[in-house]
């Protein structure tokens, strides 16, 4: 599974918007790349992104090959209460990730 | 037009054989983004304030290029943003991405790293709840790396 | 007279041989990044050359296929005993009998003491070892050794990098000690400063090694590039590592 890091703050307000910061490993190939050999390199892109958090969708993405290699992203989430956020992703080849991380809410 | 000329013609025997061919500027044609846009808006034009885009005007690279998007919005049920498109003039491929957002999300900001094919002109459109919409443009220059690498 | 030659054999050799100045200030690649690629590569979670960092840290608790010992199992934690361990490479190796760099010795350990096949030039492993191997020197100051058997290395690795190569007939030299500073192409030239490899490399969006650069500039001149482990690159790390010497490791570093 590709390897990825989802960082959160270590607590947050009820209420309160906090950053979130995303970083996958993923190629994202273009398809217009080509080896050495002359073969073009299929495309095979992280296509949607889905961040779950307190029961509730907080961000979709759908992404394409003008998202760079190693897709980096920082979003906002509203902090409601204790719980996972979790990131799930799927590439063009059906390969599946997720990442996720604890969000303290006193 | 004078320094682009001129890199032209004295990069031209270093870089030429071996820019691949999507570094090709005449290859890489001006889209008009007006008919994406108007795809999401249904054809009203989108309003200039409360939207704001961060893209260096000259990026170091084509691979990462750092963009901040931020819409001022209270992200509310009522009032909030639905989604942020990002689309590219001249990359091989228009939509560079679409962030769905919703209340949930606290924050209508996102920010991320594209990749710019040549210079360019990218557009960020925000589609609010009550059928509003937002856009913002920056211009932006991307130069070829100086030394022609093979790959591996 | 005989004092003089006593004070002669009392200098460091590479003294007595007339070395050529090296750049002054001495600057690493960081120093001609613009702002955004130097935060980049500050932001220990952003730079996407930790993600290889990560991974090596995986590879290095986990027992080989082999069934012999995780580099853990003899090494402990890496902070500790690979700190300073990345300054101090490319360095003759006693078994090989050759000069080895960094990914070198790592593959030999691996040959060595795991019963496994060592790792290619730019596999994953090979690049996520070297990256967290090397991480953990980061801001230990460069001090190879280029005396008794690294010597003749050192010394084959100076030549080459005032040597004319290529199409573009130019020697390292050239480049990056009479002109950095200066903007090739809208770049602006470093000074060759090895010391944030295995870096992340924008235009191969990937990690990759101080070798592979140096292919890499190798075709910049139009000249055709050397084979991975080739003597000729192992020579030119150990003479850049040399004339880096001071600078602070700083992988992996982020670059164009």
């Amino acid at each position: 599974m590709a390897l990825a890091r989802l960082l959160v703050p270590p607590t947050a307000r009820r209420g309160e918007a906090v950053e979130v910061r995303l970083l996958i490993q993923h190629p994202m190939e273009t398809g217009f790349r080509r080896e050495a050999d002359g073969r073009a390199v299929p495309m095979n892109v992280v296509n949607t992104l889905v961040c779950r958090y307190a029961e509730r969708e907080v961000l979709r993405a759908e992404l394409g090959s003008g998202v760079s290699a190693n897709p980096y992203f920082a979003f906002w989430i509203r902090a409601e209460s204790t719980g996972d956020v979790t990131v799930e992703w799927v590439d063009d080849a059906g390969e599946r990730g997720s990442v996720k991380a604890v969000l303290t809410v006193p | 037009m004078k320094r682009r000329g001129f890199l032209r013609s004295t990069g031209a025997a270093i870089a030429a054989a071996a820019l691949p061919a999507s570094g090709q500027s005449s290859l890489l044609p001006r889209r008009d983004l007006a008919a994406l846009v108007a795809e999401v808006t249904g054809g009203a034009t989108p309003g200039r304030d409360g939207i704001a885009m961060e893209i260096p005007s000259l990026a170091e690279n084509g691979n990462s290029v750092p963009l901040r998007i931020r819409v001022d919005s209270p992200m509310t049920a009522a009032d909030h943003v639905r989604a942020i498109h990002v689309f590219s003039e001249r990359n091989p491929r228009p939509r560079i991405a679409v962030f769905h957002l919703g209340p949930a999300a606290g924050r209508a900001e996102i920010l991320t790293r594209v990749r710019l094919a040549v210079e360019q002109k990218v557009v960020v459109l925000a589609s609010l709840s009550g059928g509003r919409y937002r856009l913002a443009e920056a211009q932006v220059v991307v130069t070829a790396a100086a030394c022609i690498d093979e790959g591996v | 007279m005989s004092r003089l030659f006593l004070l002669l054999a009392l200098l460091p050799s590479w003294l007595l041989a007339g070395e050529p100045a090296r750049p002054s200030p001495t600057l690493p690649g960081t120093h001609f990044l613009g702002d955004d690629l130097r935060a980049l590569q500050a932001d220990d979670f952003a730079n996407p050359g930790m993600l290889w960092v990560a991974r090596g840290e995986e590879y290095w608790m986990q027992p080989p296929a082999s069934g012999a010992k995780a580099c853990a199992g003899c090494h402990g934690p890496a902070a500790e005993s690979m700190k300073g361990a990345a300054s101090r490479y490319p360095r003759h190796d006693p078994v090989l009998g050759r000069v080895v760099n960094l990914d070198g010795r790592i593959d030999a350990c691996n040959r060595r003491h795991q019963a496994g096949e060592g790792f290619a030039p730019n596999s994953p492993m090979a690049l996520a070892l070297g990256a967290f191997v090397a991480h953990q020197s980061r801001g230990s100051p460069m001090a190879v050794s280029i005396e008794g058997p690294a010597r003749a290395t050192f010394e084959r690795g100076r030549a080459l990098f005032g040597t004319r190569i290529g199409q573009l007939n130019l020697a390292c030299r050239h480049c990056h000690d009479a002109n950095w500073g200066k903007t090739l192409l809208a770049e602006p030239i470093s000074q060759g400063q090895p010391t944030g490899w295995p870096a992340y490399r924008l235009d191969w969006q990937s990690l990759g090694s101080l070798q592979r650069r140096l292919r890499a500039c190798f075709s910049g001149v139009r000249a055709e590039p050397p084979a991975y482990g080739s003597d000729d690159l192992v020579a030119l790390e150990l003479f850049l590592a040399w004339r880096a010497r001071g600078l602070p490791v700083e992988a992996p570093a982020v670059r164009r």
